[in-house]
């Protein structure tokens, strides 16, 4: 039994309940150091790669943004070809050992299988992935080789998976490459976004130094585009830019309060959780309130709940098919506990003296395909709101004193087919710009616009 | 990198999967698709008197879940004319010059039907040819195929007009349907054969519908027997190889062919003495894509061990198959149950108590346990067989302290017995 450990509350005094510690030692380590999917042992990926049909032109393959040869790689574990199947995953997609824990695959490749259609049981595509990526790491093996140099040097700027997919792929290619991150640690928002219980233990880091390890690719963490550099020195000094900062900003929630203590943005939420030493000195809210419908709401949220806070909402303005989560997700956040409210929106943040008290919401409805409040209020108690209502694309460093303004529409830099952007020379990838927002399209964007860049500077 | 190529009889091919001759093999078409998927080689379909085709042709033996665990076929050889077949081949060979393109042939047992035939096939550029002594359904009622396969004198005779009425390559196809391969063998090696494959088809009818009590596959209401082949026939493939390359040596080299759908099979073959190996029902089943991994499958698991050519480790295998007589009789094993990983469903216990040695236990202290009772234990391996976790028995060696000694030398044998009396 997990025991709860609740401050001393002066019933006197309605105070702000944000402590560290609440629960267990071992309540920490399953919460999220254990894998939310169990991974597969020997005996069970090779019954579940017997479950493969070895599909012609496979409806999976056509779902993975990336286009691993599912069936190819499947066979080879049922073969015992670990080195061979890890190697149909690596080569189209250098993150294939995150994305196997981070894909969405029941909107992806398992979605998409035949075995799905036939008995609602997808093959374990994401897990075969997982055990083919893993024995093969164990192994230590390189197995990558970069062409002939080139004499050109790219500049890349982020080292999330858009821009480290671009790097290691420019390096292949036999081009020398520097990535730049404002962070200390490479690896974006693998390392400081998603849920600890997709990627437990210190993965994100062993696949940034598996990347690395080929050779060719410079990285300077702590060296921001905008402060520490410029677009038109990077232009300068390098033969091609690629971009791929990612979203750095949070949109504010635009409701009364947002600067009461107490407030915060999820995705600053979860980075310090993803990057806390000790998870038990990690202060958290006894009850807590989501604000959003994203993975970001489900991933703080689930978060929240499994350090210890008693209860936690997650308010969405609309129902639950318009949320960005999966059902998956919706329905692993409620099997953790997670309260989900569907149709209100944020009108105030609630606070004494400074500090948050509660959140009032509006209730909404559909008028004529609008949403629009309905003029009822309620308060959620709080003693932390967490706001997940989207990322956005900070565009000052791309646009300060800049001689030539990259073009941006909607919050995301504007690019052609092969990651192209209006200035000749830069490209850009990954959530920067429209796309999906999800790890495999920015390690998709990264190859892609690699291969773009080889072509443009080989002529 | 392991190197995959191979040179089987003077026939060089990038690596050592050939598409066995069969529907993979039947047209230009099909042929430069599997060369496009990374085929190393193929024999084309058999070619030779022209022959009509029934519908239906297959049958298959889906056995627990899986669909293909064995395959048959009433199919005869090629129903295209020869000369079709031989303006493609020569096509085929011209546009792929690296790949092996071997012609499976099957005429009439006469010395003038081999002798039209044979320049002609040789004018094509192919690399040597194969002769169907195998088929066991259709041809052989008309004096071909196996009919030609299980009379040694006759395998001799037309191997020798093979080798008379043409300079290429002879690959003599050898048949299962024997009661011992060698004696086929020994007489394709008279008829100064340069290689041997095998097997064909095993003679066989794949069931019987209940309902309309036909044999199957069925043709209006009848059915015929029919040549099995698939996953199920590797065993009687290993087996009859094994002979073959335990006799001749690396004298004579052999195209293994029998239920090969992954690198782990092919090398099976190799390891017997195989210089190359021949695929039909796999592709059948899955396309010709499994080439890849086969390839690939293989290369990596050669680099594993250290062995850099197919010869490096080509019948590797054949100094450990010994006849049953020189096994180690003071050899001992018992069971092991591992207890952590048993589910206790029971089976062990089962097969040992109904039909083996009552070595296994099945309750302890009224719980569900099993557990072996070492001296009842006569290592069969049927308990580690039939348990449906993987790891879960072991076979464990008993240190006995005793040398070895076969059945020859050994004092139980009454033949030594009476030697001693
Ligand atoms: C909370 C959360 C959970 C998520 N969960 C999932 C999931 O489960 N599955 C999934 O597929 N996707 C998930 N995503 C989305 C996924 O993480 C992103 O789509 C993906 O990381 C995008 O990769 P990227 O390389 O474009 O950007 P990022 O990963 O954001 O990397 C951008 C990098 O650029 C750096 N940077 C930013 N600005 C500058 C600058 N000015 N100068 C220098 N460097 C800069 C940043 O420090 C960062 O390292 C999640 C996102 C969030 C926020
Ligand atoms: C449908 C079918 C047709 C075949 N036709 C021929 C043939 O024309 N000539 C021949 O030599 N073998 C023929 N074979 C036998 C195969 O070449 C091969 O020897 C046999 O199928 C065993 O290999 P496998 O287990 O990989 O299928 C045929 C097999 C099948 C399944
Ligand atoms: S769709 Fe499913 S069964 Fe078909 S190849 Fe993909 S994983 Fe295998
Ligand atoms: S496999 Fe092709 S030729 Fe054969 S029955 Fe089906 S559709 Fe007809
Ligand atoms: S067959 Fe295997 S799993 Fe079943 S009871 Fe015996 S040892 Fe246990």
């Amino acid at each position: 039994m997990v025991k709860l450990r609740f401050a001393q509350r002066d019933p006197m005094a309605e105070q702000s309940d944000i402590a560290a510690g609440r629960l267990d030692k071992a309540a920490y380590e399953q919460g999220f150091s254990s894998d939310a999917k169990v991974p597969l042992d020997q005996r069970r990926a090779l019954i579940e790669a017997s479950r493969c049909y070895f599909c012609y032109d496979a409806p999976c393959v056509e779902a993975c943004p990336t286009s691993i040869d599912i069936p190819s790689f499947i066979r080879k574990i049922s073969t015992h070809n670990i080195r061979g199947a890890a190697l149909d995953i690596l080569e189209p997609n250098i993150f294939g050992g995150a994305c196997a824990r981070v894909c969405p695959v029941e909107e992806l490749c398992e979605e998409a299988c035949v075995r799905d259609a036939q008995e609602t049981k997808p093959v374990a595509i994401g897990l075969l992935q997982r055990f083919a990526t893993d024995r093969f790491f164990e192994t230590g093996e390189q197995p990558f080789t970069r062409a002939a140099p080139s004499g050109k040097r790219i500049a890349v700027v982020g080292a999330g998976p858009a821009g480290l997919s671009c790097a290691h792929r420019l390096a292949r290619l036999g081009h020398e490459v520097v990535v730049y991150d404002a962070r200390d640690k490479a690896g974006g928002l693998n390392e400081y976004g998603i849920a600890a219980y997709k990627v437990v233990g210190d993965f994100a880091q062993k696949e940034v130094d598996f990347i690395l390890a080929i050779g060719g690719i410079t990285l300077e963490t702590g060296k921001a585009l905008g402060k520490d550099l410029s677009l038109d020195d990077l232009r300068r000094d390098f033969d091609a830019v690629f971009l791929a900062m990612g979203q750095a900003g949070v949109r504010a929630v635009g409701a009364g309060g947002e600067d009461l203590t107490g407030v915060e943005p999820a995705v600053d939420f979860i980075a310090r959780l993803r990057q806390a030493p000790d998870l038990a000195a990690l202060p958290v809210g006894r009850r807590i309130v989501v604000i959003g419908g994203g993975n970001t709401a489900i991933d703080a949220a689930i978060q929240s709940k499994r350090l210890g806070a008693e209860d936690v909402t997650l308010v969405y303005r609309r129902g639950p098919d318009e949320m960005g989560a999966t059902d998956h997700e919706q329905e692993f956040a409620q099997t953790e506990g997670v309260k989900i409210k569907h149709w209100a929106k944020p009108v105030r943040f609630v606070g004494d003296n400074g500090v948050l008290s509660g959140v009032e919401f509006e209730y909404t409805q559909l008028a004529g395909g609008k949403l629009e409040g309905t003029g009822d209020t309620f308060v959620v108690p709080a003693d932390m709101a967490l706001t997940a209502v989207g990322q956005v694309l900070v565009e000052d460093p791309v646009k300060d004193g800049a001689k030539e303004t990259l073009n941006i529409s909607g919050g995301r830099i504007v690019i052609g087919e092969q990651g192209h952007t209006s200035l000749k020379g830069v490209y850009a990838g990954g959530d920067c710009v429209e796309g999906n927002d999800l790890t495999v399209q920015a390690v998709e964007d990264g190859k892609v616009t690699a291969r773009a860049i080889d072509d443009d500077l080989r002529g | 990198m392991a190197d995959l190529r191979t040179n089987f009889a003077g026939i060089k091919s990038p690596n050592p999967f050939w598409l066995a001759s069969g529907p993979p093999t039947d047209k230009a078409y099909n042929v430069e698709r599997a060369f496009e998927a990374g085929w190393g080689g193929v024999v084309w379909k058999t070619v030779g008197e022209q022959v009509v085709n029934v519908s239906s042709r297959y049958g298959a033996n889906a056995y627990n879940g899986t669909r293909v665990a064995g395959f048959t076929n009433i199919e005869l050889i090629s129903d295209r004319p020869v000369e079709v077949n031989l303006e493609e081949i020569r096509a085929v060979k011209k546009r792929w010059p690296d790949r092996a393109v071997v012609v499976s042939l099957m005429v009439p047992c006469e010395e003038t039907a081999w002798k039209n035939i044979l320049p002609a096939v040789e004018d094509t550029g192919c690399d040597g040819i194969e002769l169907n002594f195998g088929c066991p359904h259709g041809m052989s009622e008309r004096g071909m195929g196996a009919a030609v396969g299980q009379v040694p004198e006759y395998v001799t005779m037309v191997t020798e007009w093979a080798k008379a009425y043409s300079d290429m390559p002879v690959i003599v196809k050898l048949t299962p349907n024997v009661n011992d391969v060698l004696y086929p063998a020994r007489a394709a090696v008279d008829g100064k054969t340069d290689a041997v494959s095998l097997i064909n088809t095993v003679a066989s009818v794949i069931g019987v519908d209940l309902d309309t009590m036909s044999p199957l596959p069925e043709v209006n209401g009848k059915g015929s027997h029919g040549g099995y082949c698939g996953p199920a026939v590797k065993p009687i493939a290993l087996r009859m190889i094994g002979d073959i390359a335990r006799e001749f040596g690396s004298g004579l080299p052999i195209s293994g062919i029998g239920g090969i759908a992954t690198w782990r099979d092919a090398a099976e073959h190799i390891a017997m003495g195989s210089g190359t190996v021949q695929v039909c029902t796999a592709a059948m089943h899955q396309g010709f894509k499994i080439v890849e991994d086969m390839a690939d499958g293989l290369s990596n698991w050669m680099d594993s061990k250290g062995y850099r050519t197919i010869d490096d480790f080509r019948g590797q295998a054949i100094e450990n198959y010994v006849r049953w007589e020189n096994l180690d009789m003071n050899y001992e094993i018992v069971a092991r149950i591992d207890q952590d990983a048993c589910i206790k469903c029971g089976l062990c216990h089962i097969a040992c108590e109904d039909t083996a040695h009552q070595a296994i236990t099945a309750r302890s202290n009224g719980e569900r346990r099993y557990e072996v009772v070492d001296k009842e234990c006569v290592g069969c391996n049927l308990c580690m067989l039939v348990c449906p976790v993987e790891n879960c028995i072991t076979m464990e060696r008993v240190d006995n302290g005793k040398p070895y000694v076969s059945w020859i030398d050994d004092p139980r044998n009454p033949a030594n017995q009476q030697a001693a009396e």
